[in-house]
């Protein structure tokens, strides 16, 4: 720059980053569109599926002990930690060394992870089972 | 009313929240390039294994007494980080995050009947949603909440995790049981004046004979450090945490370097980040450090590690820039021959590109500023850094050495957690 020997103005960059809202419909002198006073925020899964982020996380199925259920071999579960376990209700567990989902069935003061398939045999959750319910599953997304 | 709120050995608790099986069990997360101990469950601790050592010199020891050891996975543990935050600002919308896993939280205006029971409360709830540990302090002072932070760490039966100071008598027990080096920001250096002082507890450093001596060493620092210790409250949260005062890149090399022109494209590749890392916070800097650590083990008695610290005259957050100067450092400082085991480019004086000023003489080639976007905008569209300077090696990845890493299970749909079914 310094062979330069005309002067060199630098130019302000007026070029803000404040992004201003676009407003699909234009602004027209005339008639404004009819759909402008119901404008919403579009669909998200993200909204639908997740009711606190917080303590939600994903998985990945596999196996087949729980087609009853409509969980199939790849699947995602979506799992929410901040739910309560209960009777009935289908669960991440870790037990035994190993994370697999069940569905929970509390039978006077009995508990067991109860496979959603003939071919699969329930687990009685006995004293020497070292059992953690990890979080709760809310929706299952799968591939058609 | 304060709290600290502190997740107990975070990485090592990150680790096990998709891993349950380690429980209960030693774990030791490494440094970035599997360096040194940075993180040690409980279990670890107690087998007196140090935080910090090279893992090449306990490699055996960690073997033998069956430790499981992890790479560091920030990726994991910055998310699972956020995660906590979110959570505690669901109990009171003034939280200040003041580390990885550290907060302030300020219950002021809130009207709260037991804060025992609240603690337990955000205790419970991370436990339960994120399987954290954490450990609770509440007091009238982030000073004190510190205090009682450490007491709660420290004694988990008695407190279950969570300790109040609220009255006169439990703060002059806590000080008194509070060595001065873990007073917060009492460092090394101030902690060896202060016990050559006589000072060795949180409580001498109260004591109103000592005053002068704080004033003098400390200034109004250390004065407010004692009003806060004294159950006054100087300090308030701080607000959103400014962007970072320094930005360092720097790595242990898998294996050594020797000669000129490998070192310049390490240093060139840890200056390019160094410059992204700036662009990306929308700052600038006027000081580049480099720095350069011979193989310590193979020398005796000699310096190991060398720095070398230059000021731009214009500050930049250009690639070109700071990897020229970090270069022409190199030059000055490098010795053919020498066995270099790490090296880094730290970046310094750091300020918002906006107020960057212009210089009467000397400046950036503006042009510079619209490569380097183009650079950003075609890495953020790749996810690759594709574009380098010439100086980089243009096959070389940014390889770290992580031979023990952890999925990535909330930040990468391919590394999702699996379960069995």
């Amino acid at each position: 720059m310094n062979t330069n020997n005309k002067i060199h103005f630098f130019v302000p960059d007026f070029e803000n980053q404040i992004e201003l809202p676009y407003i699909s419909s234009g602004i027209k002198a005339g008639f404004p569109s009819p759909a402008a006073d119901f404008d919403e925020s579009k669909i998200s899964l993200d909204n639908v599926l997740v009711k606190n982020k917080e303590a939600t996380f994903y998985a990945k199925a596999s196996g087949n002990s729980m087609i009853g259920a409509g969980i199939d071999d790849g699947d995602i579960l979506v799992i929410d930690r901040s739910i309560e376990p209960q009777n009935n209700k289908i669960a991440v567990c870790f037990i035994d060394g190993e994370f697999t989902v069940k569905r929970i069935k509390i039978e006077n003061e009995d508990v067991y992870l109860m496979p959603e398939n003939k071919n699969y045999k329930p687990i009685q959750i006995s004293e020497e089972n070292n059992l953690i319910i990890w979080g709760i599953v809310t929706y299952v997304i799968k591939k058609v | 009313m304060y709290a600290l709120v502190d997740c107990n050995n975070f990485y090592a608790s990150c680790e096990r929240v998709f891993q349950p099986q380690y429980v209960g069990k030693p774990i030791v997360i490494l440094s970035n390039n599997d360096g040194c101990i940075i993180s040690r469950s409980d279990e670890v601790k107690a087998l007196g294994i140090p935080m910090g050592g090279p893992e090449f010199k306990v490699r055996n020891e960690l073997k033998e007494k069956n430790v499981q050891v992890f790479s560091s996975n920030y990726a994991l543990y910055g998310d699972l980080s956020s995660r906590v935050m979110k959570i505690l600002e669901g109990f009171t919308p003034n939280i200040e995050v003041y580390s990885i896993d550290e907060a302030f939280m300020n219950f002021d205006g809130i009207k709260i009947e037991d804060f025992h029971d609240y603690g337990s409360q955000i205790k419970c709830r991370i436990m339960k949603w994120l399987s954290i540990p954490v450990s609770i302090g509440f007091a009238e002072t982030k000073a004190l909440s510190k205090v009682a932070n450490k007491i709660a760490r420290k004694f988990p039966e008695k407190t279950k995790g969570v300790y109040i100071i609220d009255t006169e008598e439990k703060r002059i027990k806590a000080l008194k049981w509070t060595k001065i080096e873990d007073v917060w920001g009492i460092g090394y250096r101030l902690t060896k004046k202060m016990k050559a002082k006589n000072i060795l507890t949180a409580y001498d450093f109260t004591l109103p004979h000592n005053e002068n001596f704080i004033k003098k060493e400390m200034g109004v620092v250390g004065l407010r450090l004692k009003y806060e210790l004294e159950g006054k409250s100087v300090l308030e949260l701080e607000e959103a945490p400014s962007a970072k005062k320094s930005i360092a890149i720097t790595r242990s090399f898998d294996g050594n370097i020797t000669t000129f022109n490998e070192m310049k494209e390490r240093v060139s590749t840890f200056a390019t980040v160094c410059a992204e890392k700036l662009r990306r916070q929308n700052s600038c800097c006027y000081g580049v450090i480099l720095y350069l650590q011979k193989d310590k083990f193979k020398i005796e008695k000699q310096r190991y590690s060398f720095y070398k610290l230059e000021t731009l005259s214009f500050a930049s957050n250009s690639n070109i820039t700071i990897s020229n100067l970090a270069i022409k450092m190199l030059k000055e400082i490098f010795e053919e021959g020498a066995i270099y085991k790490k090296a880094g480019v730290i970046v310094t004086e750091i300020i918002p590109e906006n107020q960057k000023q212009f210089h009467l003489f000397e400046e950036e080639n503006p042009k510079h500023q619209a490569l380097m976007k183009v650079m950003d905008d075609f890495h953020k569209k790749t996810g690759e850094r594709k574009i380098k300077l010439g100086n980089q090696d243009l096959h070389r990845t940014w390889k770290m050495k992580q031979n023990h890493l952890s999925n990535k299970y909330t930040t990468d749909f391919k590394e999702i957690l699996k379960v069995k079914c």
